[in-house]
């Protein structure tokens, strides 16, 4: 018995456990439900040689072996090779050096690995590479490099002390600007109500809360 | 030339100002490079088979499955067969691998059979936990049954505190590069450590050099708390398996390895009974605590009572429990925060079996604490921002489902320096570099060192190179404790002084003036008393000639400049929904004195941070253990519960700097604001409802059940 080998049933499968399974075969499409059908669909013209064609559902099947994964990072394509059951942060974090996404839960609770994708904020740990293929990946470093190393949000979090050991940081600093992009308007429970899915341990709420508001309404002069 | 004294408060421009950390730029940036982030060309990643069971057996391992797997490149086995595993999460085996998938599913591949043993996870009740549960011994002073029985009144109060993690968002671990060149062995290793110029050793004798071949680094670190000073086994596997293989090697624990074993604060309970006279004056102290740190045992110092140490008549016994569970590390003012509510539980218990209010009960027993004068002005400076006296009512005294309750706690802690070097360097460009073998936890170290560093100059903060996070750098100690502070400031201003002075005589002929007449300031060097004119300090530097001026600096400790001990008020205000039994905080006010401030925007951070922490512990974390199996329950962020931005109400923090508080000198600040907030709490809900809810963390289910009984 191992610690990650207990006996599920299927109501208590979690997205991750079964992102995982699938991953520990292969990427079956015909096991799939329609969403990730159509993430099969999406990824097949890249499928590369890593791609066969499962007989028995007549459907493309990706993996185990790494395939062509092509990414829209920060405005730039970057072309990868990756198993199929990498996650964007992994991909992120181990394939492009791209580390301002962190890694702490891994398991889509505390918001650390935030980026955003086609605008919207994301959890990077739950999300496969293979499924970002096709949309916009945003990092903290992209933001912080289309704004001259730093955003306005960026420095919002400088003057306000938004950080401590600042491990959270960056997965704040991207719930934050969706939050500034989305509701622009947004007063302070508002704000704080939308980055409930983030979590830092120093303790640096005060901070970020300021942080926000002051990229919204310019309040402690940070812009 | 200047004295090492620190300056006039009034003639700062850095020091004691809110003044934005260094690296806060690269942080939010992401270009701010932890151990995690490190990667190397052809590293390997390293994850663990490990122990399911509280305590079991190694009956047979089979690493074949592991090492057969295509980008495995080494296993090695940890427990071997035969081998007992006394806590779960225990490291069995390790596999290193081309990439994080494979080593984590190769970890996962090992076969191994287990012969599960009777272990002990109970910590909170010393019947149930057996002969896991060691009696101490009673310590009694005379006539203590005569003192207490004579009391006006004896309150009774149960109360006790869940194990919690340290739960740093960086895992423990290390990234390390074992090269030989030529016969010759050198290791680079980086490493998410509180103590980078002590590490060292570790990873010297596991990769078999001297420690004089060990180059440790750690630019950034995400969190420690108390958690982080050694390599641990992890950093030391992370050297072996580098040396086996000729690669580098990433070793960072995964969330449930980190929270089951990589440091938790220990329990603790206790039944006490408080005697008072009528007008409130406690005369007698009686408590059995017991609790657990785990496999090493129970809780240390200090004792109880706490902070109101001076009752005459005491009677205190302690049962220290042995669980199988990961041992306890220093947690943020060790064994502090826990004594802190027993005693402040039992003393706002025996104010409401009074009738008193509880603030005036702890004012009239000012006298049995330490620091009587530096209370009453605290208690009274957050009675003030608490507005404590519009807002109190009578314990019980409430009616309707949202019932609002006020609390008090009080804290102390010593936070002296501990042993700093420093290295000031300044170039003939004017250029300043500064080099010191601390780290920085988040704490603002990096800013501390560069804030004396230019006021000593008279330069600005973003012209002074702070180079720290780095055993090559002049030793400095490990960051637990509040020592960092007082020791990096002083040495920092012992080195700068002594370079300051001898710029002052190279630049003192041209200037046709004594060394002693001249003073930096405002970028420039000039007389002492003038206010405009002399020389830039660029300029001036271009005086001492091709060779910088090199000076090093040790901690100053006394005189002025670092002192020790503190104490801090805090009150909190909650808000209790009696039907659900949720409990939201309102408003928590934490009054503190720490000495002479450096940065005030940090330093407010860090207090605030310590306040959240508890809330965190007072209604949210805990670790749970399954009596079956003896495994962890909460291994992850979802069920390990810490407190989310809307969840921690409004924080106030005043910190005492007045000139009395000034003259004293530095002192650290990380540990006292950590200890009042779970006490302060507790009390604000037992005001509420007008009962004690018998442990933290105070779920709704134990305050629904407080209630009831």
């Amino acid at each position: 018995m191992s610690q990650t080998d207990r006996p599920q049933d299927a109501s208590s499968v979690s997205r991750r456990g079964f992102l995982r399974g699938m991953s520990a075969s292969a990427l079956a499409a015909g096991a799939l439900a329609p969403a990730a059908q159509a993430l099969a669909a999406t990824v097949g013209a890249n499928a590369g040689p890593g791609a066969t064609t499962s007989a028995k559902a007549a459907a493309t099947v990706f993996g185990p072996a790494p395939i062509a994964v092509n990414l829209t990072i920060n405005g730039k394509t970057r072309e990868l090779r990756l198993e199929p059951r990498v996650t964007l942060l992994d991909a992120l974090r181990n394939h492009l050096d791209l580390t301002g996404a962190k890694k702490v839960c891994d398991r889509a609770t505390c918001g650390a690995c935030t980026v955003l994708l086609d605008g919207k904020a994301v959890y990077s740990c739950t999300v496969l590479a293979v499924e970002a293929q096709g949309k916009a990946i945003e990092t903290v470093e992209g933001l912080a490099e289309a704004n001259n190393g730093a955003a306005p949000i960026q420095k919002c979090f400088v003057a306000n002390d938004a950080q401590q050991c600042g491990f959270c940081t960056p997965g704040f600093v991207m719930a934050c600007e969706s939050v500034r992009r989305r509701n622009p308007h947004a007063n302070r429970e508002q704000a704080l109500a939308e980055l409930g899915g983030n979590l830092c341990r120093c303790g640096t709420y005060h901070g970020v809360a300021n942080a926000v508001l002051d990229a919204i309404h310019g309040t402690t002069g940070g812009k | 030339m200047a004295d090492l004294a620190w300056p006039n408060p009034d003639d700062c421009t850095l020091i004691g100002k809110r003044v934005p950390r260094l690296d806060g730029p690269d942080k939010c940036a992401g270009r701010a490079k932890y151990t995690y982030d490190i990667n190397r060309p052809r590293m390997l990643w390293a994850k663990f088979a490990t122990c399911p069971f509280g305590r079991a057996r190694v009956k047979s391992i089979d690493i074949a499955p592991a090492e057969t797997m295509a980008g495995v490149v080494a296993v090695e086995v940890i427990a071997g067969a035969g081998t007992e595993c006394k806590v779960a999460f225990q490291e069995v085996a390790v596999v290193a691998a081309e990439s994080e998938e494979i080593a984590r599913e190769a970890a996962r591949r090992i076969k191994i059979e287990w012969e599960p043993l009777e272990h002990n996870v109970v910590d909170d009740d010393v019947a149930m936990a057996g002969n896991k549960a060691k009696a101490g011994k009673e310590a009694l002073t005379e006539d203590f049954a005569a003192a207490i029985d004579g009391a006006a009144v004896i309150s009774e109060t149960e109360v006790g505190c869940s194990i919690i993690t340290h739960c740093c968002l960086e895992p423990h671990g290390s990234v390390v590069e074992v090269t030989e060149v030529d016969g010759k062995t050198s290791v680079m290793a980086w490493c998410s450590s509180q103590a980078v110029s002590g590490v060292g050793g570790e990873f010297a004798q596991a990769a078999g050099v001297d420690a004089a071949n060990v180059h440790v680094s750690c630019q950034h670190m995400g969190g420690g708390f108390g958690s982080k000073f050694g390599a641990d086994l992890w950093g030391a596997l992370a050297a072996r398996l580098s040396k086996k293989t000729g690669r580098p090697v990433k070793v960072m624990l995964e969330r449930d390895m980190e929270l089951a074993l990589a440091g938790s604060r220990p329990s603790a309970f206790a039944r006490m009974r408080v005697g008072v006279e009528d007008d409130g004056a406690i005369i007698a102290w009686e408590s059995a605590a017991w609790g657990s740190g785990g496999n090493g045992g129970g809780m240390g110092a200090p004792s109880l009572p706490y902070v109101f140490g001076n009752v005459e008549h005491k009677k205190t016994q302690t049962t220290p429990i042995f669980t199988n569970t990961g041992g306890a590390r220093a947690w943020r003012a060790p064994n502090h925060p826990q004594m802190c509510l027993l005693t402040m539980a039992a003393l706002s218990d025996a104010a409401a079996e009074l009738g008193m209010d509880e603030l005036e009960f702890v004012k009239k027993n000012l006298g049995l604490t330490g620091r009587a004068d530096v209370y009453a002005e605290e208690l009274g400076i957050a009675a003030e921002l608490i507005d404590w006296k519009k807002k109190w009512m009578p314990r019980g005294d409430q009616r309707g489902v949202l019932r609002r309750g006020l609390g008090l706690a009080m804290h102390t802690w010593g936070g002296g320096p501990h042993d700093s070097n420093v290295q000031c360097t300044l170039h003939p460009d004017g250029g300043v570099e500064i080099r010191c073998g601390t780290q920085d936890l988040g704490v603002g170290a990096r800013t501390t060192i560069g804030i004396v560093a230019a006021e000593t100059f008279g330069i600005p903060l973003n012209k002074v190179t702070v180079l720290i996070g780095d055993n090559r750098y002049p030793a400095s100690g490990g960051s637990g404790g509040s020592t960092t502070v007082g020791a990096i400031s002083t040495a920092t201003r012992h080195a700068c002084v002594q370079a300051l002075n001898k710029l002052c005589e190279a630049v003192a002929p041209e200037m046709n003036a004594a060394a002693e007449a001249l003073v930096a300031k405002d970028g420039m060097v000039r007389g002492k008393e003038s206010t405009a004119g002399g020389v830039p300090f660029a300029d001036a530097c271009r005086r001492i000639g091709t060779q910088p001026i090199v000076t090093m600096g040790q901690t100053q400790r006394g005189n002025g400049m670092s002192d020790q001990g503190v104490g801090g008020v805090q009150m909190a205000e909650v808000e209790v929904d009696c039907e659900t039994g949720i409990v939201t905080m309102q408003k928590l006010v934490a009054v503190q004195d720490c000495g002479r401030i450096i940065d005030l925007l940090t330093t407010e951070s860090q207090v605030r941070g310590a306040m959240i922490m508890g809330v965190c512990a007072a209604l949210y974390e805990e670790r749970i253990m399954d009596p079956v199996t003896g495994t962890l329950l909460n291994p992850d962020l979802e069920f390990y519960k810490l407190a989310g931005i809307a969840d921690v109400g409004e924080l106030v923090v005043h910190m005492m700097q007045t000139p009395d508080h000034l003259k004293r000198g530095v002192i650290g600040i990380g540990e006292p604001p950590a200890i009042s907030p779970m006490a302060a709490i507790s009390n604000a809900v037992a005001n509420a409802i007008g009962a004690r809810v018998k442990r933290c963390p105070m779920t709704p289910d134990r305050v629904l059940a407080a209630m009831k009984a």
